[in-house]
Formats: structure tokens, C-alpha cells, sequence
């Protein structure tokens, strides 16, 4: 009996360590480290007539889709591992995405339509005269960055305290949160604000000093991207493995007996809430300048959602499924609404249906599972011979 | 016998009258033609007595020619000298209608015509003999009208129409209102005592003409060297600016308040079927909007199948869209989320996705564009309570049909079978099982019947906005922060929570502007959520978790 259980330890042992050779991490980043190259010398180096050409347009396309995939990782990191199912990482997306077009703005200068060398077009439109004190210091590199981080941050720390404090959770916090994002939406609508309202912000020339039009910067700003996402994963992926990734994880599937251990569970809540907002951000930030325009149509409710059902496609609980089903259904999403747009909603709507039904854990749920099978007629095999 | 004869007597004697009375009628009438007949010959100086004796007449079209002959639309034929009402085409001709018989007569050249002449003076008497004939009609409503027409021009002559006839009249209302129309020409042209005492009658008195001429002559008096009689006149005069605008806000508060209410209503018929769904079987659907969006929709089907009803669409439609969303809640619950029992974001997320898939059918059924659904005669209209507030009829009914919803469905889910179940399942699902309740029966139901009453309340939307496929969209969240505030599982929180959620977003829209409302509101319920994680009457004993 006791040999039995030893023999299957050892042999889960050795199922980890095969695994580990193929460790997901190594896999993904080298995945995304090739497709980056393949692509880059597919635009540079290949004519326009060979089959092995990438378009300028496909290396935006595809560096949307990166954006979109870090942008998955961040709501796979709270509702795979700590559960929190958010229905507002769009608002911490379009803030980041706010902050880098702030700056982007800021860089047009004399060369908009109203040639004001200090304000942007739509403030001259509503004939301000000067610029508003929450658009101090968007014209610098350095402050902007920080602001793709800082404001979806604390906008996250701010409701995340709030709301993890008095422990609401579950449905009534998804709801909590897609509220958030629809408040956030009609205030950004209005004039008042001061982030061009309906219009958002748009006709951006440069990103430091580099044409946004030029096939470079958009070769560029896709590399960019595959950076930040390979780096997000990496940190992902360790903040996971981590005690504190345990904590979250142990939250997930028990947050009463966590506390009753002795953690603050809010505390781990709250902590990875604000780094998955600020992910967001930084996806956001890299999305805006690659489509030339933010709107507060981002914040709408429908974006959100959108991405948990990436998520949920991909397999939540795996890093790799969020990117996975971000980048399938996206490129989904693309052939549909060029095909049939009528048919997009609802294969989207169906996908829901489906997925929830038959596939709880998403694509990433169906590799184990096939390898399993695969070591199950390996050990058949072994055991006749 | 003899009560045989009596009657035949009087059978004969009425008979006899009316005959007498169909006499003189003709004979008036052909008086009538006879001083029309000599409108054309008659110089302006000696038309005010003609104009009298035609008024005299009181034939059914006396008033319409005097009121042509106000309006310049007068003539008669150059040939004939028949006096015609004429009005203008397109194409240079004049339309004729004869002003005894009403038969239209061909149309003509103005060359062919002749105005029958009036000057300012004659005018003014038609005004009032007009008004006269007016203020004697049968009909209260035109008195009415006539006397407010009479308020908002006042004049000496007028006030005299009025003394004549302020004794006769019976009615309360417009008694009122002529007491008002005289004090208000005694306060513009009466002597300084007369003023006061005009005063003191109009204090508190609601119509514009009123506050205009007070304000007027406040902004006449002498700004210095008041003699003690203006000063006298002038505290007086502040003091019933100040009692007008006090009843004013009141009213305007009042009306606020109504606002509040209404919308806080349709927040609640958009929210009860929620409270059911989600706070009896815990089970949260994305897709009630649509439901909502679905009954809307109904309506506008059976207008469009039923054109000739549309007076009675709604009320076929509120069953109808009660039926059409109960199926297919009972289909959802059926065909999904009975799969999902126990895992309520998955539940979330898979009718979320139920909701687009409606969504897009509805686009693709009925186009994307916005769809009209006409309001009946009698939804339209407002009930008119004093001259600066009235309630609109759909807003009242509104109220009053979502209260009539919310006792109906209280009283299903206390005083019923169905209703006991339903409780006994949402408390203690398995005990419930063990008692041979069939909860999954139950579940449908129920969730049948939260859809239903979504579809009822989209009937009601229709009536308010735009029917689109969006419809629902722009209700879900507000419904859910209405059960949520109200707290889970009480119809009775989720009555409260609606209207106050609808009062306070009306009082503060005219402070901030109706997004910003919406914004503070949202904000406000979110950090409630903190204080109150189970909204203002939440579940008590071992069933709350």
C-alpha cells in the first residue's frame, strides 16, 4: 500500500519535472519572442509581393491583439487567481489609455487644427484659455508613464479598499465594478471634464519625436508591445508563484478559512487588484497610440465584458489561456464584423453560452486533459510491454 | 286611464313647443341672413350696432362669423354681395365656404371679393362680444377658456362683460377665476385703495398675468421720495410677490416630487422582476434588460398587427409582454441556467452572452433604428391643477400601474400556493425538496415570472422612450442597484430603494445637470455598498448568508 502511494508520488514527481522542461513560461515567452522576429523580418526584409510579406496594416492589427492579450493576462490575474470577477478592467484600460493620449496630445503642439502651440484643438473648440490644472505636466515622457501607472492604480486602490474592507464580493462586486465603468463612461461624455467629451482624444502626429504615420513606429510600437506583454507574463507568472500569488490563490477557493489562518485576505485583494489595473493601463497605453484615438466609448460596459469572455475562452487559472483566447477571439471578432457584422453579437453572445456550459476551463482546460490521455495510453503501452 | 290621457296631453303640449321653437329658429335664421345682407352696404361708422344685432341672434353660426370677421377672413362676393368666409390657396385663388349654410362654393379670383371692412374699434367689440357669447356657453371648458383669455388681456371693457356677468355664473372655477380677472384690472387701473384691496384678493394667486403685473408695477414705483400711500402699496405689493413665489416653489417642489416618483416607478417595474429572480433564487440575470427590451418590442407588434386598436394595444399588451417574456425567462432558466445552479458568475457571464444573442436578433428582426410605439388618446394629455402645475396622465398612470404590479406580485408570493413555494425554496432549497416541493418547477416559474414582470415594465418604457434594441441595456445596471440598495429578497426594500433612488436623482438634477446626477447617485450607492454591504433591509436569520 505504502510502496503504491510512494510510486504515484514519484511518478507526479516526474510528471512535473517532464513538464517543467516544457514549462509554460519558457514556452509562451519563446513563442512570443519568435512571432516578434518572424513578423519584423516578414515586414523589413520580404517585398510586398512575396507570400512572406507582413503588412504595415497586419503589424498594427497584431499589435493590437498583443495589447489586448496583456490586457487579458490582467483580468486573468484577478479572476483566475483571486476570483474577484471584475466587469470594469476597461475603465483601468481607458485611463491608461487617457494618460498616453493626454501626452500624445500635448506633442501635436502648433500642427492642430487651430495651431493653439498650447492647447489642444477641442479646448480651443470650447474656448478655454488656458489648460486645466489635471493636465499639468502631460506634455513630459516621464510624468506619463507614471500616470498610466498611478491612475488606474488608484482608482483600483481607492475602490478596491473600499470595497474588499467591507468584504463585498462575488456578484454584487461584479456589478460594483461595471457600475464604476458605466459612471466613469457618462462622465467622461461631458465637455466639462476636460478630456474632449464624445470625441475623446485623437490626431496624434508623434510618439517622441517619431511619426505615428511611418510603418517604423508601428513596426516599433508592435515590438514595444510584445515586450511589455513577454515582461507582464514573466512578472505574472512569478507574483503567482509567489507566497503572496499562494495567499491570493488560497483566497480564491476559501477566503473565510485564509482569514481564519491570520491573513488579511482584503490586504492580498486589494494588492492584486491594483496590480492588475495597472496592467490594464499600461495596455491601454500601448493601445492608444497603435489605433490613433481614445474615446469614453472604451468604458462602456460591453468592452468589459468582452474581456472576461477572452478570459474565459482562453481558460481562466492559466496565464497562457488569457493570452491564447484574447488573441482567438479578437481575430474572431475581426474576420466576423468584416464578413457578416450582423453575426458577430451573436457568436460572441453564444460563445458565452457555450463556453460556461461546456467549457468551464476554457482551451487552457483541454491541454491537460489531452495529455493526461496521451500518458494514460503511454502507460498502457508500457504496462503490455 | 286618465295618466294615458295626461300623457298624451303632454305628448302634444312638448310636440307643440318644439314645433314653436323650430319657428322662431327659422325665423332668427332668416334675421340672421338679413343682417348679413347688409354688412356690405353698411359704413364703418354704424357696423358696432349691426354687429350687435347679429350677436343677438344667437343662431349655432353666429359666433363663427364674428369670429371671421376678427380674423379678417370676412368677404362677400362683388356680384352678389353674399357674405362668404374666404381663404387664401397656393395658386392665387381663394377658398369659399357660404357663412349660413356652410356649403363650399367654387374657388375665385380676390379680384372677385370684397373684405368686409373693420377698424381697431370694432375690433375690440367683436373681442367682446365674443367673449360674451363665450362666457354664457353651457360648455365649463370654453367659459374657462374665455375668461383666461379675457385674464391675459384685461381691459375696461372686458371687466365690464365680467360684472355683468360674475352673478350669474354657477360655477366655482370659473367664478374664481373672473373674481381674479377683475381684481387684477382693479389693481392696474383702480384708485390707490382699490389697489390695496385688489391686492389682498390676488395675494397667492397663481397666474402669470398676475406675478407679470405686480412685478410691473413694483418696477414702476419711484425708486425715492415715496409718498406714504406708495410705500404703503409697495410693502404690499412685495408681500404678495413674496406669497406668489412661495406657492410657486411649493407647487414646483410638488411637481418635483411627482418627477421622483414616476421615474422612481418605472425603477421599479425594471427592478421587481429582478428582486424575484435574484433575491428569491439568487440567481442573477444579465438578461432582464432584454426581457424588458422584449416587451417593449411586443407592444410594438400588436400595434402594428391591431392598427385599428390602438386605444386598447396596451391593454392587450401588458399580458401579452407578460407572456411573451415569461417564456422565454422559462426557456432561459430551462435551456441554461439550470446547468450553472451554484456558480453565479458563470450564471452572469452566460446570460450576458443570452443578452447579446437577443439583442442581435431583435436588430436583425426589426432593423436597428428606433422604433415608435404610439401612445393612446387617453395616456396623452395632462390633468391641469392650477395654472403653473398639472401632472402629465401617462406619468400618473404609470405611478399607479407599477404600485398596482407591485401588490399584485406581493400578494402572489404571500397569499398563494406558488407564493409559499417559491419562499420555502428560496429559504432552504433541500428542506423544501424534502417536503416534495419540486424546486425545479419552482425555479422555473419563478423565473418566469421575474421575466414576465420585466416584459410588463417594458410596456410601460414604451410609452416613455424610444424602442431599440438598446432599450435594456440602459435599465440593467439601474435595477441592479435598486435590488442591491434595497436589499436581496424584500420586494418591500426594492419598492423603497426605486423611489428613493428616483427622488433623489430628480431633486438633484436641477442643481447638477442630469448626467452628473446619475453620476452621484452611482457613486453614492457604491460607497452605501461599503457601509451596507446588504442593502437597507437586509435578510435576517439562518436563510442569509
Amino acid at each position: 500500500m505504502n510502496t503504491s502511494i510512494n510510486q504515484e508520488i514519484n511518478r507526479n514527481n516526474q510528471q512535473q519535472s517532464l513538464f517543467r522542461s516544457r514549462d509554460p513560461l519558457h514556452l509562451t515567452i519563446g513563442l512570443l519572442f519568435i512571432t516578434t522576429i518572424l513578423v519584423t523580418i516578414g515586414n523589413l526584409i520580404f517585398a510586398e509581393s512575396s507570400a512572406f510579406h507582413v503588412s504595415d496594416y497586419t503589424v498594427s492589427l497584431l499589435g493590437k491583439y498583443l495589447c489586448y492579450a496583456l490586457l487579458a493576462l490582467a483580468v486573468d490575474l484577478v479572476w483566475g487567481y483571486c476570483g474577484i470577477l471584475s466587469l470594469g478592467h476597461g475603465a483601468f484600460f481607458t485611463l491608461g489609455g487617457y494618460a498616453m493620449g493626454m501626452y500624445l496630445m500635448r506633442q501635436i503642439g502648433d500642427r492642430g487644427v487651430y495651431g493653439n502651440p498650447d492647447l489642444p484643438d477641442f479646448m480651443v473648440f470650447l474656448n478655454w484659455t488656458e489648460l486645466p490644472w489635471f493636465w499639468a505636466g502631460s506634455d513630459s515622457v516621464i510624468w506619463m508613464i507614471c500616470m498610466v501607472f498611478l491612475g488606474p492604480g488608484l482608482l483600483a486602490f481607492i475602490f478596491g479598499s473600499l470595497a474588499f474592507r467591507s468584504r463585498v464580493s462575488g456578484v454584487y462586486l461584479s456589478i460594483m465594478t461595471q457600475a464604476m465603468t458605466y459612471a466613469l463612461m457618462l462622465a467622461f461624455f461631458r465637455n466639462e471634464m476636460g478630456f474632449g467629451g464624445n470625441n475623446g482624444l485623437t490626431d496624434f502626429k508623434e510618439i517622441f519625436g517619431f511619426s505615428l504615420q511611418s510603418p517604423s513606429t508601428k513596426l516599433g510600437l508592435f515590438i514595444a508591445t510584445a515586450i511589455a506583454l513577454a515582461l507582464a507574463y514573466c512578472a505574472c507568472h512569478f507574483i503567482v508563484k509567489s507566497k503572496m500569488g499562494r495567499v491570493v490563490t488560497a483566497i480564491r477557493d476559501s477566503e473565510s478559512r485564509v482569514r481564519f489562518v491570520g491573513y488579511k485576505p482584503e490586504h492580498y485583494k486589494v494588492w492584486i487588484f491594483v496590480v492588475s489595473a495597472m496592467l490594464a493601463g499600461l495596455a491601454g497605453a500601448l493601445y492608444v497610440p497603435q489605433v490613433g484615438i481614445i474615446n469614453p466609448g472604451e468604458f462602456s460596459p460591453l468592452n468589459s465584458i468582452e474581456m472576461v469572455i477572452w478570459v474565459a475562452v482562453g481558460g481562466r487559472n492559466s496565464l497562457y489561456g488569457a493570452i491564447i483566447g484574447a488573441i482567438i477571439v479578437s481575430y474572431a471578432k475581426t474576420r466576423f464584423t468584416a464578413i457578416m457584422p450582423e453575426a458577430w453579437l451573436f457568436a460572441l453572445g453564444g460563445l458565452f453560452v457555450l463556453v460556461t456550459l461546456l467549457l468551464p476551463k476554457g482551451i487552457a482546460g483541454l491541454l491537460p486533459s489531452i495529455k493526461q490521455k496521451f500518458a494514460k495510453t503511454a502507460d498502457s503501452v508500457e504496462a503490455k510491454s | 286611464m286618465h295618466r294615458i290621457y295626461l300623457l298624451l296631453l303632454l305628448m302634444f303640449i312638448s310636440g307643440q313647443s318644439a314645433a314653436l321653437q323650430a319657428d322662431s329658429d327659422t325665423q332668427s335664421n332668416s334675421q340672421l341672413s338679413d343682417l348679413l345682407n347688409q354688412l356690405p352696404k353698411t359704413k364703418l361708422r354704424k357696423m358696432a350696432p349691426l354687429i350687435e344685432k347679429i350677436s343677438e341672434t344667437k343662431q349655432p353660426q353666429t359666433r363663427a362669423i364674428l369670429q371671421f370677421m376678427l380674423d379678417g377672413e370676412l368677404y362677400y362676393l362683388r356680384a352678389n354681395k353674399q357674405v362668404v368666409h374666404a381663404q387664401s390657396t397656393e395658386n392665387n385663388l381663394y377658398e369659399l365656404t357660404d357663412v349660413l349654410s356652410q356649403e363650399s362654393l367654387t374657388p375665385v379670383k380676390k379680384s372677385r371679393l370684397s373684405k368686409v371692412k373693420t377698424n381697431n374699434r370694432l375690433r375690440s367689440t367683436l373681442r367682446n362680444i365674443l367673449a360674451k357669447i363665450d362666457l354664457t356657453d353651457d360648455d365649463k371648458q370654453i367659459r374657462l377658456r374665455a375668461v383666461q383669455q379675457l385674464l391675459s388681456s384685461p381691459s375696461k371693457q372686458s371687466a365690464a362683460t365680467i360684472t355683468e356677468l360674475i352673478d350669474d355664473e354657477t360655477d366655482q372655477d370659473v367664478r374664481a377665476l373672473m373674481a381674479t380677472t377683475l381684481a387684477l384690472q382693479q389693481l392696474k387701473s383702480g384708485s390707490s385703495d382699490e389697489k390695496l384691496i385688489a391686492l389682498e384678493q390676488l395675494s397667492g394667486s397663481l397666474e402669470p398675468t398676475v406675478k407679470n403685473e405686480i412685478v410691473g408695477l413694483l418696477e414702476n414705483l419711484p425708486k425715492k421720495d415715496l409718498t406714504a400711500e406708495q410705500q404703503i402699496l409697495r410693502s404690499q405689493l412685495t408681500n404678495a410677490l413674496d406669497e406668489i413665489d412661495n406657492r410657486a416653489s411649493f407647487y414646483s417642489a410638488i411637481e418635483t416630487v411627482f418627477f421622483g416618483l414616476s421615474l422612481g416607478s418605472v425603477l421599479l417595474l425594471a427592478a421587481i422582476g429582478l428582486a424575484i429572480t435574484f433575491g428569491v433564487m439568487g440567481v442573477i440575470n444579465m438578461a432582464h434588460g432584454e426581457m424588458i427590451m422584449l416587451g417593449a418590442y411586443t407592444t410594438y407588434v400588436i400595434q402594428i398587427a391591431f392598427p385599428s386598436m390602438i386605444e386598447y394595444s396596451l391593454l392587450i399588451a401588458v399580458p401579452a409582454a407578460f407572456l411573451v417574456s415569461g417564456f422565454v425567462g422559462i426557456l432561459i432558466e430551462r435551456g441554461v441556467i439550470r446547468f450553472l445552479k451554484g456558480r453565479p458568475l458563470e450564471t452572469l457571464l452566460a446570460t450576458f452572452g443570452i443578452s447579446l444573442v437577443l439583442q442581435q436578433l431583435v436588430r436583425t428582426i426589426f432593423s436597428p433604428l428606433n422604433r415608435q410605439v404610439i401612445s393612446p388618446e387617453w395616456m396623452s394629455g395632462s390633468w391641469q391643477i392650477n395654472p403653473i402645475f398639472s401632472l402629465t396622465y401617462n406619468r400618473l398612470y404609470i405611478i399607479l400601474f407599477s404600485i398596482f404590479v407591485f401588490v399584485s406580485l406581493l400578494m402572489i408570493l404571500k397569499k398563494t400556493s406558488l407564493g409559499l413555494h417559491v419562499r420555502a425554496v428560496s429559504q432552504n432549497r433541500d428542506m423544501a425538496r424534502a417536503l416534495s416541493i419540486k424546486s425545479d418547477w419552482v425555479d422555473a416559474i419563478t423565473f418566469g415570472l421575474g421575466s414576465g414582470i420585466a416584459g410588463v415594465a417594458g410596456v410601460v418604457l414604451s410609452q416613455l422612450t424610444n424602442v431599440g434594441p438598446n432599450l435594456g441595456q440602459a435599465y440593467i445596471i439601474d435595477s441592479f442597484l435598486v435590488v442591491v440598495f434595497g436589499g436581496v429578497g424584500n420586494l418591500w426594500g426594492t419598492l423603497v430603494a426605486a423611489m428613493s433612488l428616483g427622488l433623489t436623482n430628480k431633486f438633484l438634477e436641477p442643481l447638477t445637470g442630469s448626467v452628473l446626477a446619475n453620476i452621484i447617485v452611482l457613486v453614492g450607492l457604491v460607497l452605501f455598498i461599503q457601509k451596507r454591504p446588504k442593502g437597507l433591509f437586509p435578510q435576517k436569520g439562518r436563510s442569509a448568508d
